[in-house]
């Protein structure tokens, strides 16, 4: 009984099927015409939409929504004054720097894969990227270079800061910020310096963590060191080096510190330091010059450390 | 040997040397950049100072200004294009840079085989040209210490409200020689001569002499008691060196913070500015004061009259 009803619908769906197939490439012409068109504008997407959530058209709000709904480019505000993109102005030294700081974890993760941090190990690994590993050379190159290069773009940096007063109210605690990226920039730079572990920097580390063993009274021949009870295994230089020689600890502790430590504490600071860019109030300038008599009379001698911001 | 030109070549053309060469062109150009500007800028106040009525119709800046104008620009393209442009600039010198040179790699490290001269890292290397001067404590610990928290008090010490986000020179007088004196005038300069001047021995070796691993200074370095007039009445024991280092360490103070007080009081301007600072700030800026011109003096009377120590005690020597 099956068969009978069955073998009937069965001729019927047989015959839908068919013309179904017959009418295939005409629907899926049509259908693909449709999703090319579509692809014509990609923005229109649900994927794209899924990504980047807002319109792209050229208006204003589309321009700062841009800036503002993307997790990279919302450092930026949506505005800013419009001679602070002047070149004469900030010297792009700070934006450089952070560049270069992403150019360094770049090349300095890719170099990893090919170090080992031991005595044994190590200045055969440099041989081996200069000599065998493709682009090698290249790649150590860069990182030097870039560790150079950042030293003086922190510094001219500091240096344009201070020639257009950036580091005044409100921007004070951000200026101490910047001191320490610059004191964490050379400490980077001087820890990868042993990496190598050649004459170069063996003798260079060695005469820095010397200077260690002159800390007063943290060092065994700095004043009062040893009559603190300093001697060379217990004290600040021993700390730095994990020894009394510079030796296997110190490259493994300068590995540590070069590698994860201090890019860890390097990244917070420069969080702070670009958070703090915003909230006192943008890039600093070039600010409307202000006259000698404009400056505002004191009420009498107050502690300024103490003195509310805002006031002047 | 003189006229050693190859030698010169050598040392200028090491690739570990280049930062420093660009150093050389680098931080002159952006001093000269930025003085372009405050002159321009200066200009402007003088003429903004003379014309009150100028003052409150102008836009105050030497940019042009036209009004109707926006005030402010979308960081969508007009800042991120240049963002973008400066890290591909970037990228390709530092490209070019790796391709041309490569990075240094000398012998397996050797603890029984002393490099001479020992350089530290060309950033390091005012630190470790001051050591000629001074003690290793102070040199390697002291001096980076009071140049970090000095260099972190400046906007705690700087009363000035003027020149804050425009290049000026007129207004910020003092504030800009200081500066311009310890970061030219000894960070830079001292980095130039370890890298360029000072060789085996770190002995001083003029551009284009030969750098002689031979050479040895014969010169004697006495301490500040042992030389005329203090010798004829400073007692050569361990009271009479404390004793005499102590007043002369506190001379340099008391006349150093005298020249630094009248330095501060020069212009009626400055006076005014004086009267504004609490007594934390004046303290606070005349000890970093002091401490800097310290090393100049130290410098100078080193070179002048070859004096190794000021004060000599058995715990440290100064």
């Amino acid at each position: 009984m099956p068969e009978e009803n069955g073998g009937k619908k069965s001729t019927g769906l047989l015959e839908q099927i068919r013309q179904e197939v017959k009418a295939l490439p005409q629907v899926l012409k049509a259908k693909g015409k449709e999703e090319l068109e579509g692809l014509k504008e990609p923005e229109k997407t649900q994927l794209f939409r899924s990504i980047f959530r807002v319109k792209h058209d050229d208006t204003p709000r589309s321009r700062a929504l841009g800036v503002l709904t993307n997790v990279f480019f919302h450092l930026h505000p949506a505005k800013i004054n419009r001679d602070a993109v002047r070149y004469s102005y900030t010297w792009g030294m700070g934006g450089i720097t952070f560049y270069l700081f992403i150019v360094l974890t770049f090349t300095g993760v890719l170099l990893m894969y090919y170090y080992h941090p031991s005595k044994v190990q190590a200045f055969r690994d440099i041989l081996y990227l200069e000599h065998d590993v493709p682009f090698g050379k290249l790649l150590r190159n860069m990182h030097r270079w870039a560790a150079h290069l950042m030293v003086i773009a922190v510094w001219l940096h500091m240096f344009r800061v201070f020639l257009t007063g950036s580091y005044k109210r409100p921007r004070e605690f951000n200026w101490c910020v910047g001191v320490i990226l610059m004191v964490l920039t050379l400490l980077l730079s001087f820890t990868g310096y042993l990496l190598p572990d050649d004459q170069l920097g063996f003798w260079a580390v060695t005469v820095g963590t010397n200077m260690a063993r002159a800390t007063p009274l943290l060092g065994t021949e700095g004043p009062f060191g040893q009559q603190l009870g300093m001697t060379p295994f217990n004290d600040v230089r021993f700390a730095l080096l994990g020894g009394s020689i510079v030796d296997a600890n110190a490259l493994l502790r300068a590995y540590i510190w070069h590698c994860i430590a201090i890019p860890i504490i390097a990244s917070v600071f420069m969080g702070v330091h670009f958070w703090r860019v915003r909230k006192d109030g943008g890039i600093s300038g070039p600010a409307p010059v202000m006259l000698e008599s404009e400056i505002k009379e004191q009420k009498g001698p107050r502690p300024v450390i103490m003195k509310p911001s805002g006031t002047q | 040997m003189w006229g050693d030109w190859h030698q010169l070549w050598e040392i200028v053309s090491l690739p570990d040397n280049i930062p420093i060469v660009a150093l050389l062109f680098l931080v002159p150009f952006y001093a000269w950049f930025a003085f372009r500007q405050a002159r321009r800028t200066d200009k402007l106040i003088d003429q903004l100072t003379a014309d009150p009525q100028l003052a409150k119709s102008h836009h105050r800046k030497i940019f042009p200004w036209k009004t109707g104008w926006d005030r402010e620009v979308h960081v969508w393209p007009y800042l991120m294009r240049i963002e973008f442009l400066a890290a591909i600039i970037v990228t390709v010198i530092l490209t070019v840079w790796s391709i041309t040179l490569n990075a240094p790699l000398e012998e397996p490290a050797n603890p029984n085989l002393t490099m001479n001269p020992a350089k530290a890292p060309w950033y390091f290397l005012g630190l470790q040209e001051m050591l000629v001067y001074f003690d290793p404590w102070i040199a390697g610990v002291v001096m980076p210490t009071l140049i970090i928290v000095g260099l972190m008090a400046i906007p705690y010490m700087d009363v000035n409200p003027l020149g804050n986000g425009y290049y000026t020179y007129k207004q910020r007088r003092f504030a800009i020689w200081t500066f311009l004196i310890g970061f030219l005038g000894l960070w830079v300069t001292m980095i130039i001569i370890g890298t360029f001047i000072r060789g085996p021995g770190w002995m001083w070796f003029w551009p284009t002499q030969t750098w002689d691993h031979t050479r040895v200074d014969f010169s004697v370095n006495r301490n500040l008691y042992q030389v005329l007039p203090f010798s004829l009445f400073v007692p050569d024991n361990f009271w009479g060196r404390l004793i005499f280092g102590a007043i002369a360490v506190g001379a340099y103070f008391v006349v150093a913070g005298y020249l630094m007080h009248r330095l501060c009081m020069l212009t009626e301007f400055s006076r005014k500015l004086y009267s504004r600072m609490t007594l934390l700030q004046i303290v606070t800026l005349q000890t970093f004061l002091i401490l800097m011109l310290s090393l100049p003096v130290k410098i100078l009377i080193r070179l002048l009259f070859r004096i190794k120590y000021i004060w000599v005690t058995p715990w440290f020597s100064v």
